[in-house]
Order: structure tokens, then C-alpha cells, then sequence
């Protein structure tokens, strides 16, 4: 598929993608910054839905989360930032056992951010936050308790 | 129309009242000197923040914006850490070529810069030859990258300043070519006779197709000329960290740094005298309230209006284009340029020789 290009159709070829990509950096120009002036536009600050700044669990009214406790966010998380403690709790009318969440806990000061956690969920039961301002003095405040 | 001619000639008379006319006139040239010097410097503050927000503009990003309202003060805070830096004294290499290098850049751009004719009588260096010193001029800025890089004692410094030799003096002849075009169409060299024939329409107007094809292949000359854009390959970053500069620190660098931002303002400077009627005001042939209208606005403000327009131009091109490699720079120009330049050349005459012109 090799065409021949006659000198002057290089010309002709080149002028017009080089005039494609003005056209691009020209819309660019004129397009609203994306710049964000942080410290002080904290209260209009827009952070893009998909930013991944801390692992939250969802909540319902009731104080209910969807976990269900399989631990594959834990086996998924390459830096051991998670760690998830169960009990079997028996259920009365059945009698059978079932695996339930005592703590999540989750260190925010070892996490990469590599969403494989969120992914590897079955139910859906975590997701990043972009609430990013996670400064604390202290590392052991970065240790949090995910579930209520 | 404004003519800055009676202020020079009035202090001219002044200090000719005073005192000899040798004594008088040197003093003139002082005066004019330490202009020009100011003038330069202004010049390029701006041109270093146009650059920083125009280039943040097409990146959709702000630019500067902390320092002072919109990041104004900015440029004096770099020019500034740049005055109080060390300059180091290199072991092993060329000292007084190493130190001449910066000054002979920075030479050439002045001298060159003073060539602009900016407003009416506001000509420092005008005389019948005056394109023909203004490229004379602006051509040996290369020896003193050339002397940088050699001096140096350091492989990206030499390489970069190769790359620059050999760029530069391939296309110094699509610049030539192209002033020479309009040098057909104006049938003469001075500076100022060339923007007074412009009165009744601009050259990039009266030479229609011919002069467009000109005034593009002068832009894209003109970018490879002061090493910016897709053709900075003497100073490649991610290759050659800093090119010819690399072993400069303080104001040695800064030198280079405002002579490429200067020969930015000179090249199109030289776009707006010979293409957009330098100091000219737009005049419509016809419209005699409208050309009286636009005759209001001083010719200081037409000139370096057209300028920053071509200013903006050359940066548009300069934040679009990835960098092109050595061999495609010489293809480019060897290949493309020089022969469409020289055909163009003999339409131009062609035309000028028919009467087609405008």
C-alpha cells in the first residue's frame, strides 16, 4: 500500500496536517484552564471524579456497608495496606455459620493508590474517595477504621 | 501622523546650543545608546512573560500567577535569582572565548534591534543598505553560539552548538530569499523607505500570493533562526540538557537566554516592517475617515502591535510542533524551502515585472 508522493502533494500533505495540529492548539488557547489555584480556591476546588485520594466504604442510613467480609481486597493489595479482621457468627434459624466483618482497617500511609483493592471487590463495598487533604501529625492517625 | 523626528531634532538643536556639535553629537549617541539598551531590556521582560503565559495558554494550563497580580512580577524575580548566581569558572576550557561568546550573541541582537524602524523618525540605524547590515548583522549571533559550544569543553555544548551552526547558516538563505522577495516588490533596502511605501497598502497585500508564500516561509526560517520551536535541537533539552548554554551559570546564560527571546522580537519585527507595514497604519484604499481615523494611533503602538501579533504567531507554532530531528531540519530546508523560496522569487519578479502587484 505504498504509495508514490509526488513533491508537491508532500507540500500540499504537509501544510494541511501541520495546519490540523494549529487548529488543535488553537482551540486549546482559548478553552477555560484546567489550572486549579489551590489554597485558595478551596471552597469552588472541582477534583476530577476518578482522582483517587483515600479508600472509603459507603454506608447506608441504617449504618449498614455491603462487605461481606471475603477478604480479596486484602489478598489484592500489593503494599499489605489492608487488613480485615472476621468472626463466624451463627445464624440462629439456619444454623449455619456465617463469616462477618469485625474491623477494616485500612493505612492510608502505605497505600499507592492502585485501585486493585476497589477492583478485586465482588459487591462493590469500597471505592476512592477525592477528599484529599489526609495530613495528619501523627502516623498512627493514618491507620483508619473503615467499617461503623 | 506622529513624527518622533521633531523631538530628536529639537534636542538635537538643544544641545547643539550649548555646547560643540562633536561634543553634542556624542553625547546623542550615548542617549541613544542607553535607549536602545532599555528599550531592549523592557522588550524582553515582556516577551518572557508573553512567552510563560502564552505557552501555558496553549497547554491549557495559567502560567505564572503568584508572583504579583498574574504573575507580573514574575520575570524579575527569575532576572533577579539569575543576577545573584555564582558565575563559575570552568577548569579546561577556552576562558576568553568562553566569556566572549555571551557578549557576541547579545551584540548581534543589539545591533540588529537597533536596526527596527519603530516609529516614524524613530530609526536608530537607517540607511540605503539598512536590510542587507540587518542580516549582515544578525548572522554572526551563530559565531558566538559556535564559540559557547567550542569553548565549553563539553560534548552536549559542542554538539548542540554544531547543530546550531549547521541550522542557522541553512537557514539564514530561506530569510534571504524571502527579505529578497519583498526587496523585489519595494525596489529598495532602507528601512524606512520600505515601511513608507507601504502607506497605501501593505507589502503582504500589494504582493498578494508571492508575498503570503514569503511571509510563510519567512516565518518558519525565522523560528529555526532564533533556535526555538520545533527546530531547537541546539539547545534539546532531553537530549543535550541545555545545548550551547549547557556550562553557562548566572548572567552568562541569561545573556543567551534574552538573546533568544530578543531575536524572537527582532525576527518579527522584521516580519511586521517588511510584511505588515511596520509602523504603518492600516490603510484602506477608499475609506479616507477611516485611514484619517487610524492615522490617531501612534505609530509606536502599530508597530509593536504587529509585532506581538507575529510574536504570538511564532509561539503558536513554536507550542504545536514536536522538535524535528537534525536530518529532517536540513530536508526541510534544502529540499522544501531554498526551491520553493527561489520560484517564489521569480513569481514575485514576474509579478513586480507585469505590473500584477497591487
Amino acid at each position: 500500500m505504498k504509495q508514490k508522493i509526488t513533491y508537491l502533494g508532500r507540500v500540499y500533505w504537509s501544510l494541511k496536517s501541520l495546519l490540523t495540529g494549529m487548529k488543535v492548539t488553537l482551540k486549546e488557547f482559548f478553552t477555560p484552564k484546567v489550572t486549579e489555584q489551590y489554597p485558595e480556591n478551596r471552597k469552588t476546588l472541582k477534583i476530577s471524579e476518578r482522582h483517587r485520594a483515600r479508600l472509603i466504604m459507603p454506608h447506608d442510613e441504617e449504618g449498614n456497608n455491603l462487605c461481606i467480609a471475603c477478604g480479596l481486597c486484602q489478598n489484592a493489595c500489593p503494599n499489605g495496606s489492608i487488613r480485615i479482621t472476621t468472626k463466624n457468627i451463627v445464624d440462629e434459624e439456619s444454623g449455619k455459620s456465617k463469616k462477618t466483618l469485625v474491623s477494616y482497617e485500612y493505612d492510608l500511609g502505605c497505600c499507592m493508590f492502585c485501585q486493585l483493592c476497589v477492583n478485586a471487590c465482588p459487591k462493590g463495598a469500597i471505592k476512592f474517595s477525592n477528599d484529599f487533604e489526609n495530613a495528619v501529625f501523627d502516623r498512627s492517625k493514618l491507620v483508619q477504621k473503615l467499617n461503623k | 501622523m506622529y513624527d518622533f523626528s521633531i523631538i530628536t531634532t529639537a534636542i538635537d538643536q538643544f544641545l547643539r546650543s550649548l555646547m560643540p556639535s562633536g561634543l553634542a553629537i556624542f553625547i546623542e549617541c550615548v542617549l541613544v545608546g542607553a535607549c536602545v539598551l532599555v528599550a531592549y531590556i523592557v522588550l524582553a521582560i515582556i516577551m518572557i512573560f508573553m512567552e510563560r503565559k502564552v505557552c501555558a495558554a496553549f497547554q491549557c494550563r495559567l502560567g505564572p500567577m503568584r508572583v504579583g497580580f498574574w504573575g507580573t512580577l514574575q520575570v524579575f524575580s527569575d532576572v533577579f535569582k539569575m543576577i545573584i548566581k555564582e558565575i563559575i569558572d570552568l577548569k579546561r576550557t577556552d576562558n576568553m572565548l568562553y566569556n566572549l561568546a555571551p557578549f557576541l550573541v547579545v551584540l548581534s541582537s543589539v545591533l540588529t534591534f537597533s536596526c527596527l524602524p519603530f516609529a516614524k523618525g524613530m530609526e536608530v540605524l537607517d540607511f540605503n543598505v539598512g536590510l542587507f547590515f540587518l542580516m549582515a548583522t544578525s548572522s554572526f549571533g551563530v559565531l558566538g553560539i559556535m564559540l559557547a559550544g567550542w569553548s565549553s569543553n563539553n560534548k552536549y555544548s559542542m554538539i548542540g552548538a554544531m547543530r546550531s551552526g549547521a541550522q542557522m547558516v541553512s537557514y539564514e538563505l530561506s530569510i534571504g530569499i524571502s527579505m529578497l522577495t519583498l526587496v523585489v516588490l519595494s525596489g529598495t533596502l532602507q528601512l524606512s523607505e520600505i515601511v513608507s511605501r507601504q502607506s497605501d497598502a501593505w507589502f503582504i497585500v500589494k504582493g498578494h500570493i508571492p508575498a503570503f508564500i514569503a511571509f510563510v516561509i519567512y516565518l518558519i526560517a525565522g523560528n529555526a533562526e532564533t533556535n526555538r520551536g520545533p527546530f531547537d535541537l541546539p539547545e534539546a533539552e532531553s537530549e543535550l540538557t541545555a545545548g550551547y548554554h549547557t556550562e553557562y551559570s548566572g548572567m552568562g546564560f541569561g545573556f543567551f537566554y534574552v538573546a533568544e527571546f530578543m531575536n524572537l522580537f527582532i525576527v518579527s519585527g522584521i516580519a511586521s516592517t517588511i510584511f505588515l507595514g511596520g509602523w504603518m497604519p492600516l490603510h484602506i484604499l477608499g475609506l479616507d475617515g477611516f485611514n484619517a481615523a487610524m492615522d490617531y494611533i501612534p505609530g509606536v503602538v502599530w508597530f509593536l502591535g504587529k509585532t506581538f501579533f507575529v510574536i504570538w504567531l511564532l509561539m503558536w507554532i513554536r507550542w504545536t510542533f514536536p522538535r524535528l530531528r537534525i536530518d529532517q531540519v536540513i530536508t526541510l530546508e534544502w529540499k522544501y524551502l531554498v526551491p520553493i523560496g527561489i520560484v517564489n522569487l521569480l513569481i514575485m519578479t514576474l509579478c513586480v515585472v507585469m505590473g500584477w502587484t497591487l
